[in-house]
């Protein structure tokens, strides 16, 4: 097998080394009744080139040509080529945890940078090496406001991505963490009056995202002022980074928990993606998650390490901050080189795009269906509903290749036939001119009214 | 003599200094030494009960977290702000970067400390 | 007089800087198309809610980017490099051609929401993975949502628990050998569960009177790792599923050491109920500097009910979907459906072995392990004399003495031209070195190693302050951890400015 550097030859000699007859010694430990007497029950060995053919059929069979209005925590933006060019580089890919820093300076570094570039771009004093994703962030973000405030309970908005709230419930069922909702408003953020009467002394944070799941901006400030007058903490999800280029990032929250995925991160049907753990430096202890500290050598020379090591499973164990071991180094090395690709004022550019695709696609769609919440600010989605069930709608996108915004009945069936569009950068206005065009009706008079508007 | 002839001892490597109704506690060189670099020490908040025999912080190095063990029954009075800065006058002077002051709730818990010279039998034997 | 060479101190190579230290306004990596819509009024459409000031984010060009990333990844050591002989870890080879297909375009930009129809092949891989998993740890049902292995053994703990609440009572303890790896332990308390340890005996394997002394009603189950951190086959493995079987516990898999039994045996079929896997270690899917992993926890048909939601599903006619109806399940432990490029990745790895390049796989890690025992024979002291699997652990007794410690000598093993070891680990071993080398490691890697390994032991009677100095031929010498632990530095800051700065 092409993968193993041993001839037959090889292994005879290292068998007589050890003293052993055949292979059969050496697993002579396993008793005989468990030992597996048939070949294992996957496809035979494949060529190469029999491997890429059996993916790229499969990639075929995946909406190959399509061009998609879906976001709802996973963004399509363009990813700068430099980042696969260097995170192919064998010492990235095929390295492992930096634990030994004298062999790791290059990922230790590349860490540093990325916990650097979260905290000026969240505004918070510390960034920890990433977490699995954004949305078991936000749950270890939620458990860290419980374990600081010695609170029990949790509001959570219902703006908050529908799978997040799920993967918060999973974690918090067995620590003994009550979960309530708190509401939206027809403006589409966190209803105000319905969070104060929520609130309790048992309260230990109020988790909301923002640009919320609807692309909505909430009111963080406002949000901010309730949780702490209360003495609970603020944590802020951010699934859409590219909106910190443009949006004013929740400076007022006590926790950010963000996903990186839009920072140069392939869709890639769901993940790998990065999840990340911001907050103030007070807090740095009961962060989960690596992180990397500057430090020197014996000669003074500047370098990093893994640091604060305490606060984890290896040592801690059964007390640690959190059970997790690994982060996704190689994810956040993407971000981090898109981070610095774009830069300062890339990142506002690139934004800047964002919105400009969205409000053109949403006051254009504005003409042939109702658009939600308009009456707060929003980045890159918007929610249309209209008289037509979305998937209806969908369906007859798809004649002309275009994937949809996501039905929202099933997460929000109070929202009858709504949908959730999202533009990127990436949307052509000849694609958003399409897909408004089919989307009102299926008059091809009416299409070819709107198509000319447009123009 | 190389623990303090007024101070009491526990088998968790803790030293307490007792004066009338209130008393000192640390953890001793041979903790120290054992330990390596202290990093971090976490301890309780001025008001809380602590009790014999169970935890009431904890002391971290680079690589390891060792739980503090209450010599005795109390509550904390005062903490030794100095730690937050400098944990590492613990490793310069053990018996003297003392971590927190407890009102006692019962002096008899120390009677069945060990002595100075029984500490030091005490860790000749341990090691 | 003798002129010591002075090491280069100004090697840009050697000297790269942080990315912000090379930033400087105007330059610029990036450009986009121009823009085909009316551009918005940003300030009329945020209002309060716009950003003014982007703080200090770099501004430099591509080629410097492209320096500073290619600079630094020369200071990492990585397997394209060298062998890790780090026990637990299978540090194995990351086949390219995984890299390649994961790029493939339908499923490199596929959006985890767009329609199941348009995404037959995604299904696909997940389907094929999920049979081939199964058929190799002879489980009945696996979930492939979990992000690393920690988190497979919150999924998997998760159900133990679900189950336990579906008879009645979720019990309260969980039984974990003092062996294990200490995500074990970190788990079962994030899913509410008191450990209970469980001592070894005395060659270091599970001590089956004690177990059933501790197994009782209160306990959900046992968390083993088979093989264990010491490398050895707990062949007493049908008495202690028998065990906590008899009293209603669940056996739980810690599946790390898969490496030495792929092909050759099955979990499954050894009593195991539940248990994870790690696709970074097992099934060659990279490592990549610390992450991503992916852990899939494999079932026995008693666990189905409780599996994450969505659970996939094949209809009639073969399409492939997802099913959310799933009233038992424990929830979602993340968004979406895993980390599918790692996915990608170990399904080229299964295809690129077959089942006969997976049996061979399995053989040589084992073969290669025990050579290194036998060839560091005498040199370290071997604490437990049980027949080594895949990894195998020695201590640093013997140099103790000289006052060098297991860290010291991986240190040493540096300047060799390898990675350390994993030191310090297994805790029932002091001074532990713990030493997988996997199957990727021909017979001449394995040679140079056990050669440095003996040149070092002789180095620590010669000169053991030497060693007690090393590494020597890094670009940066033994770092300073305690004051980056007690005064924590974790981010740039750009100097103040100064009236000279502006």
């Amino acid at each position: 097998m092409r993968y193993l550097p041993k001839s037959p030859a090889d292994r005879e000699a290292m068998l007589r080394a050890i003293g052993a007859r055949s292979i059969d010694d050496l697993f002579s430990p396993i008793p005989a009744e468990y030992r597996l007497k048939r070949d294992l029950k996957v496809p035979r060995q494949m060529a190469e080139s029999e491997i890429v053919d059996w993916f790229r059929e499969r990639s075929r069979e995946n909406a190959d040509g399509y061009t998609s209005f879906l976001g709802a925590g996973a963004y399509y933006h363009y990813r700068p080529v430099i980042i696969d060019s260097l995170i192919s580089r064998g010492e990235f890919l095929t390295a492992y945890t930096p634990y030994q820093a004298e062999v790791s300076q290059g990922t230790l570094q590349s860490i540093f940078e990325f916990q650097t570039m979260i905290c000026e771009l969240t505004g918070m004093e510390v960034a920890n090496a990433s977490m699995y994703d954004g949305s078991t962030a936000a749950a270890e973000a939620v458990m860290m406001a419980v374990r600081l405030t010695g609170r029990r309970s949790v509001i959570v908005a219902r703006s908050v991505h529908p799978e997040y709230r799920e993967v918060l419930a999973t974690y918090a069922f067995h620590q003994g963490m009550p979960l309530s909702n708190v509401d939206f408003t027809d403006q589409g953020r966190v209803d105000l009056d319905a969070l104060e009467k929520s609130i309790t002394p048992e309260t230990a944070c109020v988790l909301i995202q923002s640009p919320n799941f609807f692309g909505t901006i909430e009111d963080v400030a406002a949000v901010a002022d309730i949780a702490h007058k209360h003495g609970a903490m603020l944590v802020v999800s951010i699934a859409e980074a590219i909106s910190l280029g443009i949006v004013e990032p929740p400076r007022q929250a006590d926790v950010i928990a963000m996903e990186a995925q839009s920072f140069g991160v392939p869709l890639g049907y769901g993940g790998p993606y990065c999840g990340v753990i911001a907050t103030k430096e007070q807090y740095v202890r009961q962060m989960p998650g690596r992180l990397v500290g500057q430090t020197t050598d014996k000669n003074g020379k500047r370098g990093f390490v893994l640091t604060l090591a305490t606060r984890e499973q290896h040592i801690r164990r059964e007390k640690a901050t959190s059970n997790i071991c690994t982060n996704q180094a190689l994810i956040a090395l993407m971000a981090n080189i898109f981070m610095t690709v774009y830069g300062k004022v890339g990142l506002r550019e690139l934004a800047k795009q964002n919105l400009s695709k969205t409000a053109y696609a949403a006051a254009q769609l504005e003409k042939r269906a109702t658009i939600l919440f308009s009456g707060a600010p929003r980045f890159n989605e918007f929610v249309v509903q209209s008289s037509e069930d979305a998937r209806e709608i969908n369906d007859r996108l798809l004649e002309d290749k275009i994937i949809g915004g996501l039905p929202l009945k099933k997460f929000f069936p109070e929202l009858g036939n709504a949908s959730l569009w999202c533009c990127t950068e990436m949307t052509s206005r000849a694609v958003i001119d399409k897909a408004i065009a089919t989307f009102a009706t299926n008059d091809r008079e009416a299409v070819q009214e709107v198509e000319e508007v447009a123009r | 003599m190389a623990y303090p002839a007024d101070f009491k001892y526990t088998k968790e490597h803790e030293w307490i200094k007792a004066d009338g109704k209130t008393a000192t506690v640390g953890i001793t060189s041979h903790a120290q030494e054992s330990l390596g670099d202290i990093v971090f020490v976490e301890l309780p908040k001025v008001g809380t009960e602590v009790t014999k025999g169970k935890t009431f912080g904890s002391v971290e190095s680079v690589k390891a977290v060792s739980d503090l063990y209450s010599p005795a029954s109390g509550t904390v009075t005062e903490i030794n702000a100095d730690l937050a800065t400098a944990p590492e006058s613990i490793n310069k002077d053990a018996h003297s970067a003392w971590m927190m002051k407890i009102s006692l709730k019962d002096s008899g818990d120390l009677e069945s400390l060990l002595s100075s010279a029984d500490y030091e039998k005490f860790v000749a034997e341990e090691s | 007089m003798k002129h010591p060479t002075p090491k280069a101190t100004r090697h840009t190579n050697q000297n790269e800087g942080l990315i912000f230290e090379k930033s400087s306004p105007g330059k610029a990596a990036w450009k986009l198309p121009p823009l085909d819509v009316p551009e918005v009024d940003v300030a009329g459409t945020l209002g309060a809610s716009e950003r003014r000031d982007l703080g200090n984010l770099p501004e430099v060009s591509e080629i410097e980017i492209i320096r500073h990333f290619t600079r630094l990844s020369t200071w990492n050591y990585a397997i394209d490099l060298g062998m890790y002989p780090l026990g637990s870890c299978t540090m194995k080879y990351n086949p390219r051609v995984n890299e390649v297909v994961a790029r493939l375009d339908g499923l490199a930009n596929a959006h985890p929401y767009q329609p199941e129809k348009l995404s037959q092949g995604a299904l696909r891989i997940l389907k094929t993975l999920a049979d081939c998993l199964n058929d190799i740890t002879g489980m009945d049902a696996i979930t492939l949502q979990p992000a690393a292995g920690a988190h497979g053994e919150l999924t998997g703990l998760l159900m133990v628990r679900a189950y336990h609440e579906s008879k009645g009572a979720p019990r309260k303890k969980i039984l974990i050998p003092d062996s294990a790896h200490g995500t074990n332990p970190a788990t079962a308390a994030m899913v509410g569960y008191a450990v209970e340890n469980l001592k070894s005996n005395a060659n270091g394997m599970v001590d089956v009177a004690a177990l059933s002394a501790q197994m009782n009603e209160d306990v959900a189950a046992l968390m083993l790792t088979n093989p264990n951190t010491l490398g050895v086959f707990e062949q007493e493995i049908h008495k202690i599923a028998d065990v906590m079987h008899a009293k209603g516990g669940l056996l739980y898999m810690d599946g790390a050491n898969m490496n030495a039994l792929v092909g050759k045996v099955r979990p499954g079929d050894f009593g195991v109920d539940v248990m994870h896997l790690n696709l970074h270690k097992t099934f060659s899917t990279p490592h990549g500097g610390g992450g991503p992993g992916s852990g899939p926890v494999a079932i026995k048909k008693i666990l189905e009910p409780f599996l994450p939601t969505p659970v996939l599903i094949s209809a009639d006619d073969g399409t492939l979907g997802f099913d959310y109806n799933r009233p038992d399940s424990v929830g979602r432990v993340r968004a979406f459906y895993g980390n599918f490029g790692m996915f990608v990745r170990a399904l080229a790895y299964i295809m690129a072995n077959g089942p006969d390049g997976l049996r061979q796989t399995t053989e040589d890690a084992v073969l290669n392990a025990n050579y290194i025992r036998k060839g560091l024979d005498g040199a370290y002291d071997l604490p437990y004399k049980t027949p080594t699997m895949h990894e195998v652990v020695f201590s640093d007794k013997l140099q103790a003495k000289e006052g060098v410690r297991t860290m010291d000598i991986a240190k040493r093993l540096i300047d060799y031209g390898f990675h350390p070891y994993t030191t310090a680990f297994p805790l029932i071993v002091p001074g532990a070195l713990m030493i997988e080398p996997t199957e990727s490691e021909s017979r001449e890697e394995l040679d140079l190693f056990i050669e440095a390994m003996r040149s070092i032991a002789a180095e620590v009677e010669e000169d053991p302050a030497m060693v007690l100095g090393a590494p020597y031929t890094t670009r940066v010498s033994r770092l300073d951890e305690t004051t980056a632990a007690r005064k924590p530095v974790l981010r740039w800051k750009p100097a103040p400015a100064s009236p000279q700065n502006t």
